[in-house]
Formats: C-alpha cells, sequence, structure tokens
C-alpha cells in the first residue's frame, strides 16, 4: 500500500513563471498531458516584477534602425564576457523577435512606435518614421547597441506574465499551485518525477513524468539585500543539486543590479537610465561620465555597479544609517513622462519611501538581483547527468549570459527558452516511457517524511532556522559581493560549511504540522546553503575577474586559464561541492574587448 | 522615542477545526520605515513560527499579501506602520476560502473568474512567426495597458457587498478583465458575446453599486468608470437584440 497519493504526467514542470509556463504550453501544443507546480498562483510569480522590458532586434523605432539578429548577438556575448555559449546566443537572437510578436499575438499591449520628431534627455534629436508607425517599439538599455528592450510601460513583466497565463488557462493546463517540489525522483540514470509538499495541508505527493522541468528562477534571497521575491529561494536548483549527479554552472556569476531602492532593496527599473535619468554623488556630481565617457549610466550592469561602489570607496557616498548610498535624479524627465512611462518607479518611491521622485532624489545602492549560474543544460534545455530532466529561465544555466547578463536578455531568454526548449522536451517526451521501480520511487518519499519527522521532533538538535538564516545572508553580503578577494572568500566558505552543519541540526519551535511555514524554511536550508557553498567556493577557485564576478586580487580577465564554465557537483555527504570545468563554446566572436570600460579596469 | 505596537491577529486553521477562531495579540517596538511585511515576518521569526501570511514580491506588484488592516482591504507589503494606531489588526480577506490565519486562496478564486470571462484573446487569426506584428495604434496599446493592471490582490472583492452574499459574482476584478478585452481590438469577440458572459447578475448587474471596490483598490484603477463602459455596452447590446 502506498501512503502516498500518486499523480502521473507527460511532462511536469516545476514553477509557472513565464519560463516553466512558455514550456508547458509548447508541451500542451503537443498533444502532452502536462502539470505545473508552482508555489503560488501563476500571476504571481516573480516573473510579473520585471518593470524594464524584452530584448529583440525589431529595429523599428528611430534608435533601433539597423538593428539585427546580428547585432544583438554581439552585445549579447560582449555582456556575457565571452563567458555565454555561443551557439545558444545564436538560437536566442533569431528567436526573441519571434517570441516578442507571438506574445503580441496572445495580448501584450506592447508600446508601439509613434512618428514624429524627438527630443532626447542629452539634446538629440531623432524621428520615428511613418512607415514604422505602429509597429512594437524600444527602449535603450545597458551594454546594447541599439534601442532593442520591448516594454510595455514599466509593466512589462505584468503583461507578459498575464498573457502567458492566459494561454494556459485557455488550453486547460493543470497548475498545482502552493505546490513545493522538494526533492528529484531519479533512478540514477532517468529523472522520473518529484516529491512535493502541498502547502495547504502539509501533505507529501508522489509526481511521476516522462519529463521534468525545473523552471524555478532564481536564488536571489541566500543574499541578505536582493531586488529577489522572497519565494527566489533557489529551490530548483538545490533538488537538482542534491542528486549528486547534475550539476550547477558557474555559480559564482551573480549579477548586482546598480539601482536597488535604498533600504528596502526594490528595484528601480533600468529603463530610468534608459529613459535619461542618472547618477549622482554626494556633492550632486553626476560621476559616470568620469569613468564611462561613452555609455555612461548605461554601461553595462555589472560595470555600472562596480563603477559606484568604487565611487562610494573613494568617500562619495551620501550617509545613511543604511550605510553609504548614491542618488538616482530623473526628475528632469518631468511628471508627465515620469506619472506614465515610469508610474511603477513613481509608486515605488511614494510607497516604500516617501519620497516623490518628480521633486526628490531616489537613494540607491548595488543589489543582488539576477544569477547568471544554476542547473547545466546543453542547447536542448536537457540537464547534465539525468535523462527526462530540463530546466529553463533563471534557474538554468542553458548558457546564455556567461558572466553577465545584459538587461532585457531575462526576459526574453524566459519566453524564448521556454519555446524553443520546450519544443525539444516535447519531441524527448513523445518518444518516452515511463518506467519506474514502486519501491524505489516510494523511498524518495519516505525519505523526506523522515526529514520532516526529525525536523519536527528535535531528533537532530535545537538549532533555530531563521538565525542559520540570517547569519548565510550576512555573510554572502560581507564576503562574496560586488568586490571579491582571497582571504574574504575563505572566510565566507568556512563560515558556510559551519551553517550548513548546523543547518542539519535545526528542531522546529513550533508542532510543524499541516503548512507550517517553519518547516517550509527548515526544510529548504541545508540546500540554500548547497547553493551560497557552491557560490563561494566558485568564486573562491576562479582566480581571474569576468563579468560580473570581480577579484580585487586578480582583476584582469584571464583567458588563457579561465576561459571556461564552471560545475559544481555535491557529492553525498559532503560539505563542499566538487568542482569541475568544461570549456566555453566559441563559434562566431573571439575574446576581445567590451568596449565599456572593461578595457580600462577599474582602478582603485 | 519608539512605539510599542500590539499586533491583534486572527488565529485560525481549517486543518484542525477542534481549535476555534481566535484573535492572539503580539507586541513589537515600531522602527524606522516599517511596513506589515517587516512587522509580519519579524513576528514569525522571533515570536511565533506557526504564524500564516502571504508576501511574494514584497513591492506591490504581485498582489498576494492583500488583508484586512484595521478595518480596511490593504496590501500590507505597502502599508508603512506609522500610517496606523499603535494597536492594529489584522484579518484575512474575506469572500476567499481560508488557508490558515492571515492566508487566503486568492488563487483558485481567479483562475475560475479568468475562466468564466474567458481571459484570452479570441481571434481566427493564426499566428506567423516569419511575419512582422500587426500595427497597433500607441494609444490603444496604453488604453489596453491602463485595464490590464489589476494585480489580482483580491480588496476590490473582500471589500464588496455583492461578493460577501453570492460566492459566483464576478467582482469589480471580473468586470474590468472583461472591460480590458473589450477595448483590445484583437480580441473578435462580439457585444453580445460579452453579454452572454456578463450581462447577469454574476457579472455587471449583480453590483449594488456601493463602490468599496473603487476605494480600495491599491492599484488606483478606476474601477467605477469600468464599471459605467461595461453597462453602456451591455445595454448598448440590449438595444440591439431588442431590434
Amino acid at each position: 500500500m502506498s501512503n502516498y497519493q500518486i499523480i502521473t504526467t507527460d511532462v511536469l514542470v516545476v514553477g509557472a513563471g513565464l519560463a516553466g509556463e512558455r514550456a508547458a504550453i509548447e508541451a500542451a501544443t503537443h498533444g502532452l498531458d502536462c502539470i505545473i507546480l508552482s508555489l503560488i498562483p501563476p500571476r504571481r510569480s516573480h516573473s510579473t516584477a520585471a518593470q524594464g522590458g524584452m530584448q529583440a532586434a525589431l529595429g523599428n523605432c528611430a534608435m533601433g534602425k539597423g538593428d539585427s539578429p546580428d547585432v544583438h548577438f554581439v552585445d549579447t556575448v560582449k555582456g556575457s564576457d565571452w563567458g555565454c555559449d555561443q551557439d545558444v546566443a545564436r538560437l536566442f537572437v533569431e528567436n526573441a523577435p519571434i517570441a516578442v510578436r507571438q506574445m503580441a499575438y496572445w495580448g501584450v499591449p506592447w508600446n508601439r512606435v509613434v512618428a514624429g520628431k524627438k527630443k532626447l534627455p542629452d539634446g538629440r534629436e531623432i524621428e520615428d518614421t511613418k512607415d514604422k508607425e505602429g509597429l512594437i517599439t524600444a527602449r535603450d538599455f545597458g551594454g546594447t547597441a541599439k534601442w532593442r528592450t520591448c516594454y510595455t510601460s514599466d509593466g512589462t513583466g505584468h503583461t507578459l506574465q498575464y498573457a502567458m497565463d492566459s494561454i494556459v488557462v485557455k488550453l486547460g493546463i493543470t497548475v498545482h499551485d502552493r505546490t513545493e517540489a522538494i526533492a528529484l525522483i531519479h533512478d540514477g540514470t532517468t529523472c522520473l518525477g518529484v516529491v512535493a509538499r502541498c502547502l495547504r495541508t502539509g501533505e507529501l505527493r508522489i509526481y511521476l513524468a516522462k519529463s521534468t522541468v525545473i523552471a524555478t528562477g532564481g536564488y536571489g534571497r541566500l543574499y541578505g539585500a536582493s531586488t529577489n521575491a522572497v519565494i527566489n529561494e533557489g529551490s530548483g536548483m538545490f533538488i537538482a543539486l542534491e542528486t549528486g549527479i547534475v550539476p550547477l554552472g558557474n555559480m559564482e556569476a551573480v549579477q548586482f543590479h546598480p539601482t536597488g531602492m535604498v533600504p528596502v532593496w526594490i528595484l528601480i527599473t533600468e529603463g530610468a537610465r534608459g529613459d535619461g535619468g542618472y547618477l549622482l554623488d554626494k556633492n550632486l556630481h553626476r560621476f559616470m561620465p568620469d569613468y564611462e565617457p561613452v555609455k555612461k549610466e548605461l554601461a553595462s550592469r555589472d560595470v555600472v555597479a562596480r563603477r559606484m561602489m568604487l565611487h562610494i570607496r573613494k568617500g562619495y557616498g551620501v550617509d545613511s544609517p543604511y550605510g553609504p548610498h548614491l542618488w538616482l535624479d530623473i526628475r528632469h524627465l518631468g511628471a508627465k513622462h515620469i506619472n506614465t512611462n515610469l508610474r511603477e518607479i513613481a509608486n515605488i518611491c511614494r510607497n516604500f519611501n516617501g519620497i516623490d521622485p518628480v521633486k526628490d532624489l531616489i537613494p540607491v545602492r548595488p543589489t543582488q538581483h539576477y544569477s547568471m549560474g544554476g542547473v547545466r543544460t546543453n542547447i536542448d534545455g536537457a540537464a547534465y547527468g539525468l535523462k527526462g530532466l530540463f530546466a529553463v529561465g533563471e534557474a538554468a544555466c542553458w548558457d546564455l549570459h556567461g558572466f553577465n547578463r545584459l538587461g532585457g536578455n531575462s526576459l526574453a531568454e524566459t519566453i524564448v527558452s521556454g519555446m524553443v526548449v520546450g519544443k525539444k522536451i516535447a519531441q524527448y517526451t513523445l518518444g518516452a516511457t515511463l518506467n519506474y521501480n514502486y519501491s524505489l520511487v516510494q523511498d524518495f518519499a519516505r525519505q523526506q517524511q523522515e526529514r520532516i519527522n526529525n525536523l519536527i521532533q528535535g531528533k537532530n538538535g535545537r538549532e533555530n532556522v531563521y538565525k542559520i538564516r540570517k547569519e548565510m545572508e550576512q555573510t554572502l553580503m560581507d564576503y562574496v559581493g560586488i568586490f571579491r578577494n582571497g582571504p574574504d572568500l575563505e572566510k565566507a566558505v568556512a563560515k558556510l560549511q559551519e551553517l550548513y552543519h548546523r543547518s542539519l541540526k535545526i528542531g522546529l519551535k513550533s508542532d510543524g504540522k499541516w503548512a507550517n511555514p517553519e518547516l517550509a524554511s527548515a526544510l529548504r536550508m541545508p540546500g540554500m546553503l548547497k547553493l551560497a557553498l557552491c557560490i563561494a567556493y566558485g568564486a573562491l577557485k576562479r582566480t581571474e575577474s569576468r563579468g560580473s564576478h570581480y577579484r580585487e586580487d586578480y582583476p584582469a580577465r584571464d583567458d588563457t586559464n579561465w576561459l571556461k564554465r564552471t560545475l559544481a557537483y555535491w557529492k553525498p555527504g559532503s560539505d563542499l561541492p566538487e568542482l569541475d570545468y568544461e570549456p566555453v563554446k566559441i563559434t562566431e566572436l573571439p575574446p576581445g574587448d567590451r568596449g565599456y570600460g572593461e578595457s580600462t579596469q577599474v582602478k582603485k | 522615542m519608539s512605539r510599542q505596537l500590539t499586533f491583534s491577529i486572527f488565529r485560525y486553521n481549517p486543518n484542525n477545526p477542534d481549535v476555534p477562531p481566535r484573535m492572539q495579540e503580539y507586541k513589537l517596538t515600531e522602527t524606522v520605515g516599517m511596513t506589515i511585511f517587516v512587522a509580519l515576518n519579524q513576528i514569525r521569526e522571533e515570536q511565533d513560527p506557526s504564524l500564516m501570511f502571504d508576501f511574494v514580491c514584497r513591492a506591490a506588484i504581485c498582489g498576494s499579501c492583500a488583508m484586512i488592516i484595521n478595518g480596511r482591504p490593504r496590501l500590507a507589503c505597502k502599508t508603512l506602520t506609522k500610517d496606523l494606531p499603535d494597536k492594529i489588526t489584522l484579518l484575512p480577506l474575506p469572500v476567499f476560502k481560508l488557508i490558515g490565519d492571515l492566508s487566503v486562496d486568492t488563487g483558485t478564486w481567479f483562475r475560475h473568474m479568468t475562466l468564466k470571462t474567458e481571459s484570452w484573446i479570441h481571434t481566427g487569426k493564426q499566428f506567423d512567426p516569419q511575419a512582422i506584428e500587426e500595427r497597433m495604434d500607441n494609444e490603444t496599446a496604453l488604453q489596453i495597458y491602463e485595464a490590464e493592471r489589476c494585480i489580482e490582490c483580491g480588496c476590490c472583492i473582500a471589500g464588496c457587498a455583492t461578493a460577501n452574499i453570492r460566492e459566483d459574482f464576478l467582482g469589480a476584478a471580473g468586470i474590468n478583465r472583461v472591460a480590458r478585452f473589450m477595448v483590445d481590438p484583437r480580441d473578435e469577440r462580439t457585444p453580445a458575446q460579452y453579454f452572454e458572459v456578463i450581462g447577469c447578475d454574476e457579472g455587471a448587474f449583480g453590483c449594488m453599486g456601493l463602490m468599496a471596490c473603487d476605494d480600495n483598490c491599491p492599484m488606483q484603477l478606476p474601477l467605477q468608470m469600468q464599471l459605467a463602459y461595461v453597462r453602456r455596452k451591455m445595454a448598448l447590446a440590449g438595444l440591439k437584440a431588442g431590434r
């Protein structure tokens, strides 16, 4: 007799953000049965928080003239600091325009080209021509040669997710929301599904599928100051890592967004700078042109974030109880522009800081934002190590972004990878059968039940989950941030190892029954620490600077030794990841100068 | 001097009906910039780890954290404690099924609403991946976005007298949703087809006009205008059908 409800399907998608839903739609349109698991209702996914936009080389607007997938390709590879897989980048740039147009067909109200002359904030005059009127327009984003970021005011993620979810509902795809995957089920060669915990009742369920897709987004909440939603705890990544067979790629590549609002760490979109906003220091001096005369505030994110921190270190930060910060000034854009095109920014400033960006400066500091690393997959989205396991979106290291992602390329990746990988998943699934050993499957669920029982009974110890978590957040902030060095990273690894051992001794203070939230946190804690160790240890071993990974003691990019991707494995019983490396695939564009700042490395 | 805040919070777990619903008090010292999000997390981490509540984006974008704060439906993430008296009462949203304490099941409700209003573009056209996109006037695009800004938080439904007495009422969120598709030229549904969805007591005609939806919408959507717009369209469709 089984103690656990078993649910079988063809394709099981873990995560209902844009990448997961797009992959599910692709599978469903190939006639496959599909179930999506999600911590929350799909429309609450972190994808909805994306304000700025989605890159695709449509070339419709005046400043996008002459754009093409080729230009988009070059920007993406340069942006990645040659860390990306160029085959993937090529596939991506070719498909991004199709994805944007399909989203328009599905109902996204993209902003459109309006013909006429316009004056840019820097004084340049441009003209959108009549022949392009009504086509999808684009705005300027960092690190791009053309204006390429398609948008709906500053609610792009919201409109994309709502349109996407409307197709999920229309197709009748099953969504089990308030359900958390807590372990992958596999037999050593093939993934068979997941053990999941119902967040309504607390019961465990077994989901079996021919294909399992990890689409759980990033792990921003490992850091104390992150722009990420509170659900972004990297669970999809660590349940893959915990198989011991599936590696994570490039976990040391962590992006800090230049403009997190102090002190609530809510993101102020890059669209603010794209539309003409600029950064000021404590003397109200616009300092970015001093460092980056050409791209100024719109150099790539890693560059801007480092320049800001450098400027703060030189003593030009504005003192505050939350540490020094800088200012973002959008006042010159005018009330009309701010209250329409940048309305969400205006609302965020008013609601969470009591300031009005029409009249006031916005306090900002670089804040953890995005994880370039994730479940390592091949170009088809298939995870290394286990058949039938796929990953898409931020949870994956596909690897489109290498060591730095350009703004607007993450929304684009979610949808393009969902579409392209979704097709590969469908093809794989149509040729697959579901073979499993009944007692093996039950054992996976029983192991999780045992973990839960031990936590409730305090059998392993009395450690407090929230205390461990705070220490982990602080360790990453202090020692594995924007500027890194050997001694600090060694401290971080040692501290995280200690915390990992303590996380195995967590005991609950509450009863842990039903949908108990303390239990949910306790179940995640060891996995989160494994991810933290993959980040810190990978960063310690990578003795170069590339993209967002900046080593003060190794400030140059080192293509001779480090043009390679880190693969982190977690062997059972270990307290450190095992690192392996693979070469980065260069097909079209050999490593060179990024052309925005990195030629003259940050000088102290 | 920082204020001492007293939180009176609704406690009930439907999985455990033997323990009746009750109000439980917690005390906290107010900090600068404290929101209900900050306060609830502090209570859970330091005083009562069993307390259930929902947050996702904590930035007033996702709609997860609506609850009744001192009598009014509000997003907890953007409610600052400094705007409230030192006694703060928190209750779960009514109408929606209770999951536990302050956590309610808005997801099921809104998926049902989405299905019932068939909230997707109805078109006979096929998508051609090789073709450039169809043109749209930018003003139209902005108008659609205006109506699409609903974050499905449920504040309008919780504050609605009709929704509180009849469970099949689509409420302001549902009516606004229909308006969103009515203004979209890509959607080929006729007024008569919309009438089938919304021209009834479950839809536009169930509204009593008390307009708490409009008062409570954290996105400041013009829900009263949207109702008027939909009713006008319905009236015209009705007149045409009567000819």
